[in-house]
Order: C-alpha cells, then sequence, then structure tokens
C-alpha cells in the first residue's frame, strides 16, 4: 500500500514537473534544438523523458511518430512537423500539438529526423507507459507481453503507476504479478524484494524460476588472502572436493594470471620439435624421445637453459592450489535476498518434482495405452486363441494406411477418421479371416510352424505396402481439435491426443470384455478355446467361431493402427516397432486374460517411462534395459502377472 | 567308435566329399589361386555364404534337433563378427597412425599412439577414449578368445534364466527374439562403446598383410570351407550318439524325457550354448569377408531370416540346413541384386527387387503348409526309389 502510495506520490511530482517545463512539445523540442538535431543516444535520453513526462495527450502520438521516421525539419526555420508523403518527393506537414496541416512542402526544403535503433529503444521504453494505460486492452496485453519478454529496471515505475487504473482484471493480475516480479530484480530496497520474493511461495511458473535462478547464480573467486568483505559470499570450495574439481580451480589460477599453465604432453612435444637441432634436442637424441621419461628430461634441460617454460606438473599444481582461497560468491550482492530466494527455490523446485512426477505419471499412462491398443488385438488371436500372429504388426500397419487413403479422399479431417476407423476395421477383419482361412486352420496346435509361416505373410505384406506406397513415411493428421495440449500449470501438460488414445483404450476395454461376457460370439468363443471338441458336440461350429475370433483380433489391430497413425509415422515398417512390445506385454501381462493385458502395458508404460527419466538422453537404453527386466521378471512369474489357474493354465 | 559313427552316418562323407570339390572347384576357378573366372567379389559371397551355412547347422541343431525356435542365434553371430572386428580395427588403426606420427619430426609415446587411436575409432561418435569393452582388442590372441567366450557366456546365462523358469516353445521363441532386440538397440546407442550405428568397419584389410584382397578373400573362403565341414562333422557327431538320442527325446516329448531322469535343463543349456558358440564362430568368418559390420545386422528379423533358410532347406537334418541357407541366401543375393530379369506384364513391370521380399514370404508359407521337410524331403524320395 505504501508502496503504491509512493509511486502515485512519484507520478504526480512528475506532472508537475512536466507541466512547469513546457507547454507544447514543438517549445521543447525548440529548447533542446542541437540535441534534437543531433538525435545520438546518449544525449537525447532527457528529451525524450521530457516530452513523455509533459502530460500532453499529443505526446504518445509525436514519440510514435519520431520512432518510424515520420518527423521532419523544416530547413527554413529549424521547427519540427509530422509528414507524410502525399506526392512524389511532396510532404504534408502537420504541426505536432495540434495536428493542424501547415502545407505542402518539397523534400529539399526538409530534413527527415532518422532515430537509429538505439534511439527506437530509448522512445520504446518512454512510451511504455503509454501503451500499459491504453485504451484497448489488446494494445495494453500486447505491451506487458513485451515487458515479459524482456523485463527492465525502467519499466518498474510506469507499471507500478498503471496498475491501479488497470480496468481488466485479468490484466491487473498480470500487471500486478508482473510488477513482482520486476521488483524482486530491480527494486532497490532488499525489505520490498524479499517481501514481493516471500509471495511467490510454492509458485510452478517458469517465469518466477527465471526472475530468481538468476540472483542465486554462484561465480568462483579465488583470493590469496582473507575473504573480501564487501560481497554475497556463498563459502569457501576446498578443490579436490565434490564442490570444485582441482582441474577446474587451477584453471581459474591460470585464466586470473595467478599462476602459469600446466605442461601437458603436447606441449612438450611441441616444445621439444621447436628446438631440433639436428638430430638432437638439448643433447638427447630424437630417436630416443618416443619415451616420456627422456622426453620429460630433455624438456628440463631447454628450461634450464630458459628456451622454454619451467615444467609445471602434478606437484606443483597441489603447492599452489594450497596457497589460494577459494569461494563461491553470489550474483547478487544482498544476502537477505538470496536467503530469502534460496528458500523459495527450494519450496518451487519440491513442488515442481511432485509436478514432475504427476507428468510423468500421465506420460506413462499414454504410453501404456498406446501399447495396450497395440496389444489388444493381440490379446484376442494369441491370448485367449493361443495364435502366435507375427503379422500382427502388420495389421497394425493395413489400418493406418488404411486411414492415410481414406484422408486423401476425405479431405475433411474429422469426417475422414470417422470414417476411417470402421474401415480400417473392416479391412483387416477381412484380410485376418482370409489369413485363418487359407494358412492358420492348417497349423492349429503347430504353434511354432504357426510363428514361421505368419512371419512368410508379415515380410511379403511389408514388403508388398512398400511397393505400394513407397518407403517414406506418409502422414496420417489428426483432426484439428486434437491439436494442443491441456496445461494445467508450467510443468504439467498432456496433449489432447493422447487423452483421445487413452479414451480409445478404455472403449476398447470395454467393447472386448463386453463380447467376450455378454455375447454370443464371446461365449463361444471361451467355449472353443476350453475343449473345441466338446464345444462342436453343443452343437458350435468350431470353424466358425475361430474365422470369426481371429477377424477380431485382427480388425481391433487394424482400428488401433489409425490411432497410433495419428502420432508415430506410417510407414510399411511401424509394425515392427510394435509387434515384439505387443508380444511383450501379453506374455508379461499373462496371457489369456484381457486385465493381464492391461496390467503388463501399464507395467511396461511405467517401467519404460521411469528409466527414461533417470537416464533422458537415451531412449534406446531405457528399451534395452526394459527388455532386460522383463526377461527376469518372466523368471519369477513365468505365467505373467496374472496368471491363470487351475485347467484353463494347462498348455 | 569312429568307424560306426561315419558308418551310422554316410551322409556326412557325402557331404564333405561334395564340399571339397566345391572348394577345390572354386579354388581353381578364383582370380587368387587359380585361372581368374570368378571374381573376387563373388569368392567373397562364396566365402560368406558358406559362413552362414555353418550357422544354419547350428540353427538345425538348436530347431530341428533340440526344437527350440531360438529367434537370438543371428545375435550371437554379430557379436563373433564384432569380437573379431574390433582387433582388426584397432590393429589396422593402430598401423595407419604409428605411421602417421613416425612422420612428424619427434617419435611418437606410447600415449601418443593410443590417443591417436582412440580418437580415429571413436571421432564419429564424439569420443576419443577406450571404453572398458576394448581393454584386449590390441591383442588377437585374446580377441580370438572372446569370439567363442562373449556369446558363450551370454548365451549361458540367458539360457539358464529360460530354461530354468520352464520357458519353452513360442514362449521362448519370442524372449530370444526380446533378447536380440535389446541387444540390437543397446549397441545402437553411441555410448554403448562400439561405435553405436556406424559399427565397425574396413575389416576387409588384414592389418599388417601387404597380399592383394584376391588373395585374402582365398583364404578366407577356405577357412569358411574349412570351418564348415569341421562344423558339420561335430554337428553329425553330437546327433548320432546317446547325446543326440536324447536331444531328440526332448524335441519330440520333454516331459517324457524329463520323466526318464534326464536333466532336461542341462541338456538344454549345453545346446543353446554350443550352437551359439558355433554362430559366433561363423560371424567372426562372415564379417572379415563383409568388411563392415553395424547393429543392423543384430536386429530380430536376421534371426528369423536365418529359421527361414533352415525350414526351406529341410529341418531336422544337416544337409537340408547347409542346402537351405546356401539356396535361399545365394538366390536372395541373386535376385536384390538386380541381376534377375524383370517381366514386363504390358500395364505393370515386375522389378525383382521390389517383389523377391514377397515371393520369398509366400514361398515360406507354402513350404511351412505344404512341404514341412523342405528341399531336404526330396532326398527322400529319391532314396525310396533306389530302395525299391
Amino acid at each position: 500500500m505504501i508502496r503504491r502510495l509512493f509511486a502515485c506520490l512519484a507520478l504526480m511530482c512528475w506532472c508537475q514537473a512536466g507541466l512547469a517545463q513546457g507547454i507544447t512539445v514543438q517549445e521543447i523540442l525548440q529548447e533542446n534544438k542541437t540535441l534534437v538535431e543531433k538525435l545520438s543516444r546518449k544525449t537525447i535520453g532527457p528529451v525524450i523523458e521530457q516530452i513523455a513526462a509533459s502530460d500532453l495527450p499529443q505526446a504518445q502520438g509525436f514519440l510514435e511518430a519520431l520512432a518510424t521516421k515520420q518527423v521532419w525539419q523544416r530547413r527554413s526555420d529549424g521547427l519540427f512537423f509530422i509528414a507524410t508523403e502525399v506526392a512524389k518527393r511532396q510532404y504534408t506537414l502537420s504541426d505536432p500539438d495540434g495536428a493542424s496541416v501547415v502545407g505542402e512542402f518539397a523534400k529539399k526544403q526538409l530534413k527527415q529526423l532518422k532515430p537509429n535503433s538505439g534511439v527506437r529503444a530509448l522512445i520504446a521504453t518512454a512510451l511504455v507507459q503509454f501503451q500499459l494505460s491504453d485504451a484497448d486492452p489488446a494494445k495494453r496485453a500486447e505491451a506487458l507481453l513485451a515487458m515479459e519478454r524482456a523485463p527492465a529496471a525502467d519499466q518498474l515505475a510506469p507499471l507500478r503507476a498503471s496498475i491501479e487504473s488497470e480496468p481488466d482484471a485479468v490484466l491487473k493480475a498480470r500487471k500486478s504479478r508482473l510488477e513482482r516480479l520486476l521488483t524482486i530484480s530491480f527494486d532497490p530496497d532488499d525489505a520490498i524484494r524479499v517481501a514481493a520474493i516471500q509471495s511467490f511461495d510454492g509458485d510452478l511458473g517458469v517465469d518466477v524460476r527465471a526472475t530468481l535462478n538468476p540472483l542465486v547464480v554462484k561465480t568462483l573467486n579465488v583470493t590469496a588472502g582473507d575473504l573480501p568483505g564487501d560481497v554475497n559470499i556463498v563459502g569457501i570450495v576446498k578443490p579436490g572436493s565434490d564442490d570444485l574439481d582441482r582441474v577446474q580451480a587451477y584453471d581459474l589460477l591460470v585464466d586470473s594470471k595467478l599462476a602459469p599453465a600446466p605442461t601437458t604432453p603436447a606441449d612438450i612435444r611441441a616444445a621439444l620439435a621447436d628446438h631440433i637441432d639436428g638430430t638432437q634436442v638439448a643433447n638427447v637424441s630424437v630417436d630416443q624421445l618416443s619415451d616420456p621419461v627422456i622426453r620429460r628430461q630433455a624438456y628440463d634441460r631447454l628450461a634450464e637453459q630458459s628456451l622454454v617454460p619451467t615444467f609445471t606438473g602434478e606437484e606443483d599444481i597441489t603447492k599452489t592450489l594450497d596457497d589460494y582461497t577459494f569461494y563461491e560468491t553470489y550474483a547478487e550482492p544482498s544476502a537477505t535476498v538470496t536467503t530469502a530466494a534460496n528458500e523459495a527455490l527450494t519450496t518451487i523446485e519440491l513442488k515442481v518434482g511432485l509436478n514432475q512426477a504427476f507428468d510423468l505419471g500421465l506420460d506413462a499412462i499414454s504410453l501404456a495405452s498406446i501399447y495396450f491398443l497395440a496389444a489388444i488385438g493381440l490379446a484376442i488371436t494369441f491370448g485367449v486363441m493361443g495364435v502366435i500372429n507375427m503379422a500382427h504388426g502388420e495389421f497394425i500397419m493395413m489400418g493406418a494406411y488404411t486411414g492415410y487413403v481414406v484422408q486423401q479422399i476425405i479431405p475433411n479431417h474429422t469426417i475422414s477418421i470417422l470414417v476411417a476407423l470402421p474401415l480400417a476395421f473392416a479391412v483387416t477383419f477381412a484380410a485376418g479371416v482370409a489369413m485363418e482361412r487359407l494358412v492358420i486352420r492348417y497349423l492349429y496346435n503347430r504353434p511354432l510352424e504357426t510363428l514361421l509361416a505368419t512371419f512368410g505373410i508379415s515380410i511379403a505384406l511389408q514388403q508388398l505396402a512398400k511397393n505400394i506406397f513407397g518407403t517414406q513415411a506418409r502422414p496420417l493428421t489428426a483432426p484439428g481439435w486434437l491439436d494442443g495440449a491441456w496445461v494445467m500449470n508450467d510443468v504439467v501438460s498432456i496433449s489432447y491426443i493422447r487423452i483421445a488414445i487413452f479414451i480409445l483404450a478404455l472403449i476398447f476395454l470395454g467393447v472386448f470384455l463386453f463380447i467376450m461376457k455378454r455375447t454370443r460370439l464371446g461365449l463361444e468363443t471361451r467355449t472353443v478355446t476350453q475343449n473345441p471338441r466338446m464345444a462342436a458336440s453343443m452343437g458350435i461350429n468350431p470353424e466358425r467361431v475361430n474365422m470369426l475370433t481371429f477377424g477380431l483380433g485382427s480388425g481391433i489391430a487394424g482400428v488401433a493402427g489409425v490411432a497410433i497413425g495419428l502420432f508415430a509415422k506410417v510407414t510399411s515398417e511401424m509394425g515392427n516397432d510394435y509387434i515384439v512390445q505387443s508380444f511383450m506385454t501379453v506374455v508379461v501381462g499373462g496371457v489369456g486374460n484381457i486385465w493381464g493385458a492391461l496390467a503388463g502395458a501399464t507395467m511396461i508404460g511405467f517401467l519404460q517411462k521411469g528409466i527414461e527419466w533417470g537416464n533422458p538422453s537415451n531412449t534406446l537404453a531405457a528399451q534395452t534395459y526394459m527388455i532386460i527386466f522383463i526377461i527376469i521378471f518372466i523368471q519369477f512369474r513365468p505365467r505373467g502377472i496374472i496368471a491363470l489357474k487351475g485347467r484353463a493354465a494347462g498348455d | 567308435m569312429r568307424t560306426s559313427f561315419i558308418a551310422k552316418n554316410p551322409s556326412v562323407l557325402i557331404f564333405l566329399l561334395v564340399l571339397a570339390v566345391f572348394t577345390i572347384t572354386v579354388t581353381i576357378l578364383s582370380e587368387g589361386f587359380g585361372i581368374g573366372l570368378i571374381s573376387t567379389s563373388f569368392i567373397k559371397t562364396l566365402g560368406k555364404t558358406l559362413c552362414l551355412c555353418l550357422i544354419a547347422v547350428a540353427m538345425d541343431l538348436i530347431w530341428g534337433f533340440t526344437g527350440i525356435l531360438s529367434l537370438g542365434h543371428f545375435a550371437f553371430f554379430g557379436l563373433g563378427g564384432y569380437m573379431i572386428g574390433m582387433w582388426l580395427m584397432y590393429e589396422r588403426t593402430r598401423l595407419i597412425v604409428t605411421e602417421a606420427l613416425m612422420q612428424g619430426q619427434i617419435p611418437p609415446t606410447d600415449t601418443e599412439i593410443i590417443d591417436g587411436i582412440g580418437n580415429q575409432i571413436f571421432g564419429v561418435v564424439g569420443s576419443s577414449d577406450f571404453p572398458l569393452v576394448w581393454a584386449f582388442a590390441d591383442s588377437l590372441g585374446i580377441q580370438l578368445l572372446l569370439v567363442v567366450l562373449v556369446p558363450g557366456l551370454l548365451a549361458l546365462v540367458f539360457g539358464w534364466l529360460a530354461f530354468r523358469s520352464r520357458v519353452t516353445g513360442v514362449y521362448l521363441s519370442i524372449l530370444t527374439q526380446a533378447m536380440t532386440l535389446a541387444l540390437a538397440l543397446y549397441l545402437f546407442q553411441n555410448d554403448s562403446g562400439l561405435r553405436g550405428n556406424n559399427g565397425l568397419s574396413g575389416l576387409q584389410n588384414l592389418p599388417g598383410v601387404e597380399a592383394p584382397q584376391s588373395i585374402v578373400s582365398m583364404w578366407f573362403f577356405l577357412a569358411s570351407a574349412l570351418a564348415l565341414a569341421l562344423g558339420y562333422v561335430l554337428a553329425a557327431w553330437i546327433v548320432s550318439g546317446k547325446f543326440g538320442s536324447v536331444i531328440r527325446g526332448i524335441r519330440d516329448n520333454e516331459t517324457r524325457v524329463r520323466f526318464l531322469g534326464y536333466s532336461v535343463e542341462s541338456f538344454k543349456l549345453a545346446m543353446f550354448t554350443l550352437t551359439a558358440c558355433i554362430a559366433a564362430i561363423a560371424g567372426a568368418l562372415y564379417y572379415p569377408q563383409a568388411g563392415i559390420i553395424n547393429p543392423a545386422e543384430l536386429v530380430p528379423i536376421a534371426s528369423i531370416y536365418l529359421a527361414v533358410w533352415v525350414a526351406i532347406g529341410g529341418r531336422g537334418r544337416l544337409y537340408g540346413a547347409v542346402i537351405g541357407a546356401g539356396f535361399v541366401s545365394l538366390i536372395s543375393s541373386w535376385f536384390t541384386g538386380g541381376q534377375a530379369p524383370d517381366i514386363p506384364l504390358g500395364f505393370y513391370t515386375i522389378k525383382w527387387v521390389d517383389w523377391w521380399l514377397v515371393l520369398l514370404g509366400l514361398s515360406f508359407v507354402t513350404v511351412t503348409l505344404f512341404a514341412p521337410k523342405g528341399i531336404g524331403g526330396l532326398f527322400d524320395l529319391f532314396k525310396k526309389e533306389s530302395n525299391t
């Protein structure tokens, strides 16, 4: 409150000073005529400030005109005008104060004022106060954005002045936040700064961290004597401890010219090469110099003759380091401010950490839903029917390419996706039924042969897709309403497309459960899986059921392909990326159980994100470790997380 | 004992005879040692094919005789190649670096030479220090031992884990595939210590050997032929005795063999490790002829192709594996090499480079469905006719 009072007071003084000094812009300009004509960044500052502070309504317009090079001087009397070009080399001049037109003049009668970028920056700063209280909210927002991007000390006063009169609640909150941030960086009073820092306690905004972090940047310094008293010292650091590397410490000494640079083997080599005398260096034959010990002796001899600097080795470094005290200082001179900033940063970092963990959890869930989508078709064909389908990945690819083709025909992305989903199901369902009829039904109970035959189909399909669509990746564009992300705060955000995939995975789970538990087909599938001959004697046609079930699994893979194609690239080899993971998901989760696939996908998703978090630069390593983990995991639960018990678990 | 083994397996003698005739013919026709009808690059192709035949024999042992469809044997093959490749690359770079440094005014120290080699080899992955796995790269003897030891140890550990927990059948296949994928992904990283996806290159040059490529390629061709002969005899000997009966028993009914008191896991582990070692030796002979090895060679699909060769050749018989590997890999390189004539259909021209894989995939399905005995099954028809 007191602060605002001060601000108002300052503003009032300012206005009065303006009123007292000049009445019109032209008068101010004429008073400082030589400065204006020179228009130098170093000297024009007070004039611009005077105009800005004059409280004249025309001041803003004039300054804007000056910045855009529209101000000209009339050569005859040295008066300044705002000019607009009416014809070639013909300008209309209008008075800077009244906007009244003075008349038309030829170009040679005039002289343009050309402010350089430095002057324009000064004008822009001066204009901030006008923009911050501009009648147009959009302009005010724009000015705020510019200040948020490039905060500067001189923005603080005009910003403070503009807060009180801000009518828009949102903009007012933004202004007040920016005012506090600027206070932290630029206010001269430490108590006010500390109060501002404390007001941000636990705030997750990136801007807060960007303001606080520079305050507590540490710089390494070195002194031979006592620590200086006039700087904000963090503490003394010992070279060779965890905080300070010996090499780093010595480099600082070398950079500060307090110690000679260490002599490296390369230095020795260069020095010796420079002093070769015939076949000898310092009375040592060149041939012998492949031995480092002899090299050193030769170098020392050269040093004795003062031809090269004396050797500086590890012992010298240790001795020199002992002579100096190393200490770190904060960039910010005030200790109270850095303490407050450190405290605030600690709480913020804790909160950021928690939010990052939450964000990681969201990432893991979305990865898990992708794996679940890719694996759910396999959970039917492999999990329920026991058929190893190595071409499962190619069904995913077929689905994705179906989506691509539909998008070529129907340009509207929303409609095309709605068409592509059932169409992909139909295409892959048909492919699955054809494959079951032509190949797989001859190979029931011969799983290894099934594996090989379906693999043959897989390579044939892949090459076929390559022949048709080419090798480059094809785009499958998501509808516009799936663009963007749901941003909860500066740390946690999740893209809409991932939410859509999560929802799709849930729908699939529901559909699967409904078909298996509530429909005739599901009942017959479960019957045929348990005992085909008994089922047949009950009037169920096992061949038909097998065909339909396999088609269903393949069809779901196709729909999953459309979903996966929305965020991954559609290539003929995209199936390869998912086939091993899909099998892993089903095997880890437990064969023959949809909840197992869900558990497997969740585990693999969280595991992979967890490993990536531990080693963020390297997703390949994450996949490697994940597979190794799975191999070990299977040791302990060979039948997966959710194992079937009893007769159903038989081989 | 030995006479009975040969007597029981006349096919071994026939195979060795065919291989000898083939080798001698090629040698006579070669550029290096003979009249020059066969180009050096084709000698290399033939030598590589012999190595592929050797790994196919290993695959047949583990799949056709023991019943374990391993989709990871090409990983062992690649590892073997990496082990020998490390020495070849280190030694060659050492010679080049030393020679370059000797040009300088001052003879180099050992440290300078090693730094120079490190810079040369690991510059592409932004490093210059030798990773731990290169500790023995300067010693041919140790690297040759590692060719067998590293893949053997990996197979031993993996096999022990897998067999101990009774992972069988398809699950084991998927697990081996996962292992291969993990290894390939690991090697793809730049900080794996084996130059990431750049792999090791320049392996066709034998360090310190001045002989031209036409001669070197013949050495490798002959070595590959010898390795194949030895591997074949070893495999035939293993499957002919009591050991062979047990592993065939495991293939046909694992539970029954276990009830008879055999330690099924030990037999499987022994076979898995042994075949991994054979595969590694084949790889160590293959990659110096190929000249380059990179992690793309190890991806799971390579191992599946291996299974394809053995299946097409006819599994459960060793010569079947050799025929399959030789036939399919040679015909593959013929089709994909652009030598096969295109078939114009008027509206569309069938280019074999594009359509060969489709044909291979479909023929593979056909073989699985209609000719489970593969090409080797043709010999049975022949045998029956001659008997009657």
